[in-house]
């Protein structure tokens, strides 16, 4: 597990001398700095650690009243009711969609990215703009049009029709992203490539994807997050079980299949839908991190 | 704003040709967000014009929708609970996210876990992060009211989402849990890159930490908290996934987000025509929101 400290400011502070840069005391002494921030760190993980260990109750215990703090027994029930109930279906479909969105939305912010870095062509100023322009439009009011649409393209109830939504939703950060990153690397590395005798594409691929490396994970980690986790577009663009992704199955499960909720199905299909996010995050937090408060310092 | 440019004094022919495979490079991403993105909005834009229904018929109906719209008292309510949620949200995120930032900014033995811990639930769908308060709230099986219960604050049924402040208070400490963790990142990293020498001079001055916080921190972090202005406005007022799963929009339809019309409107009443010009109203909405608050961080980074 790395630290969450974001490159840049890593960078920043190991230029300065290590300890009391600012020649101030500590704001708090230890002792209830660490109690207040302990306690805080608590409530933050807390919910989503005993959510994972209540999985294991049994069904009937998960439903007792009052709950009880650890398994009495620890039991797969719910795991194997929730994979009898054919949730491997939509954790395949998740799967699914989550890595065509981040191989889509990764090669094209890299393409893109690379385009509006490197290139002076005509229109390019508009064509940035306008991919510019979904960050401040919101796609849930377009919303009734993206279902007319899709429907015209026979992409409800499709993988793919969610793969290309979520694409177009991770693209304006991506590409913002990775321009940066094509940006901050010295022209002269590639030029020297084309001379000789590499064209622009493996000049991309050989000399400049390795350096950009991080921020083609910040791209992914961003579009893995949004797919995995959408809500609103899987519910209106899918109608079949079949197709439903995570998210919407369970609110299927939160009505009950035959008017009765299972809590401890419902809940582990939570867990089904947190720990994957949660150990992505864990791993590769610094890229996270990095990209999320890069484009913050720079404004 | 420089983009650095390949350019050669030779071969100025092929270098033009070479400049112009950057369109090459950028096209499908462009096309992409011109099909699914570009094109649908001029086509909410028409629709908003139509009685459209989700089963297929369509008939033009001029500016009928946005009649209806104007004296929509639905619409009107779920408009003003929005904002009302919009505020309250972006409040707590901010004096939350700023007390969390001090706390983490500096370097200290354990701080690097502390900040993950603050982040985690960001990650985490807030269809998720739902389900999960479902379950911690639920008035039998819930580790919240038997607490309560416990403790002798309450006694009795506890049912938070049958009342209005109770369950708007549980879905904002719901959002302030899973997104205050960015709040955090951003005004930490807005922080830290505040010079030193602000500080030390202070120092020198005697001036007190609440008179620091305000004359030098908050000034010089204009940029940043504008930021995630903007950030939390949009975000807060496209709210969905919680109030769909939480509040069911109730009590007696109190608290129903505008994008939970939208949906309701198209997607339940198979009214795509009218859920289309409410679309458009919360498009242009949100466009003016930005615009100000974009002009208002411009005007003041300027001064």
């Amino acid at each position: 597990m790395t630290s969450l400290e974001p490159a840049t400011t890593a960078a920043a502070e190991s230029a300065t001398p290590p300890r009391r840069r600012t020649g101030r005391p500590e704001w708090l002494p230890a002792v209830p700095f660490y109690a207040v921030c302990g306690l805080l760190a608590l409530l933050f993980v807390a919910p989503v650690a005993w959510l994972v260990v209540s999985s294991f109750k049994s069904s009937a215990e998960f439903a007792q009243s009052p709950p009880t703090l650890l398994p009495t027994t620890w039991s797969l029930e719910n795991y194997r009711r929730l994979l009898d109930a054919g949730l491997w279906q939509n954790v395949t479909n998740s799967l699914i969609v989550t890595a065509g969105t981040v191989v889509a939305a990764s090669t094209l912010s890299v393409l893109a990215g690379y385009g509006f870095a490197r290139f002076r062509f005509p229109g390019k100023g508009v064509l940035f703009l306008i991919v510019l322009s979904t960050l401040m439009i919101p796609f849930q009011s377009i919303v009734p049009s993206l279902y007319v649409i899709l429907d015209a393209l026979q992409l409800t109830n499709s993988r793919l029709g969610l793969v290309l939504v979520y694409t177009v939703f991770a693209l304006p950060f991506g590409i913002f992203t990775m321009r940066a990153a094509f940006a901050a690397v010295p022209p002269a590395i590639e030029e020297a490539a084309i001379v000789d005798g590499a064209g622009s594409l493996s000049a991309l691929r050989r000399v400049l994807l390795p350096i950009v490396t991080p921020g083609v994970a910040t791209v992914a980690l961003y579009a893995f997050f949004t797919a995995w986790n959408e809500f609103l577009a899987a519910l209106i663009f899918t109608t079949r079980q079949q197709q439903y992704t995570l998210p919407v199955v369970l609110a299927n499960l939160q009505t009950g299949a035959g008017g009765t909720l299972n809590w401890g199905v419902l809940e582990t299909g939570a867990v089904f839908a947190a720990l994957p996010c949660i150990a992505i995050f864990l791993i590769l937090q610094r890229y996270y991190v990095a990209g999320l408060t890069g484009g913050a310092v720079k404004g | 704003m420089a983009v650095p440019v390949l350019t050669g004094r030779r071969r100025r022919g092929s270098m033009a040709r070479r400049q112009r495979m950057g369109l090459l490079f950028v096209a499908p991403a462009v096309l992409l967000v011109l099909g699914m993105f570009v094109l649908p909005i001029i086509v909410t834009a028409v629709m908003s014009f139509y009685d459209w229904s989700l089963l297929g018929e369509r008939r033009f109906v001029g500016l009928a929708n946005y009649r209806r719209l104007t004296g929509d008292d639905s619409f009107w309510h779920s408009l003003g609970f929005t904002t009302v949620y919009t505020v309250i949200v972006t409040a707590a995120l901010l004096v939350v996210g700023f007390a969390l930032a001090s706390a983490v900014r500096h370097r200290r033995r354990g701080v690097g876990l502390l900040r993950t811990a603050f982040v985690m639930p960001v990650v985490i769908g807030f269809a998720t992060a739902s389900y999960l308060t479902l379950w911690l709230l639920d008035d039998r099986i819930g580790i919240v009211p038997d607490l309560l219960r416990r403790t002798g604050l309450a006694d009795g049924n506890v049912s938070v989402f049958s009342s209005y402040p109770s369950a708007l208070t549980v879905v904002v400490l719901l959002v302030v849990w899973k997104t205050v963790g960015l709040t955090m990142l951003l005004l930490m990293t807005g922080m830290q890159a505040i010079s030193k020498d602000f500080y030390e001079a202070a120092q020198v001055d005697g001036a007190r930490r609440i008179r620091v916080f305000f004359s030098i921190t908050l000034p010089l972090l204009r940029p940043t908290v504008g930021l995630v202005l903007i950030l939390t406005v949009i975000g807060s007022y496209l709210a969905f996934d919680q109030f769909f799963i939480l509040t069911q929009g109730g009590p007696d339809n109190s608290t129903i987000p505008v994008v939970y019309l939208i949906y309701r409107a198209g997607f339940i009443d198979f009214n795509l025509g009218y859920s289309a010009a409410m679309s458009i109203a919360l498009m242009v909405i949100l466009l003016i929101l930005t615009s100000i608050q974009l002009l208002l961080v411009r005007t003041r980074e300027d001064s």
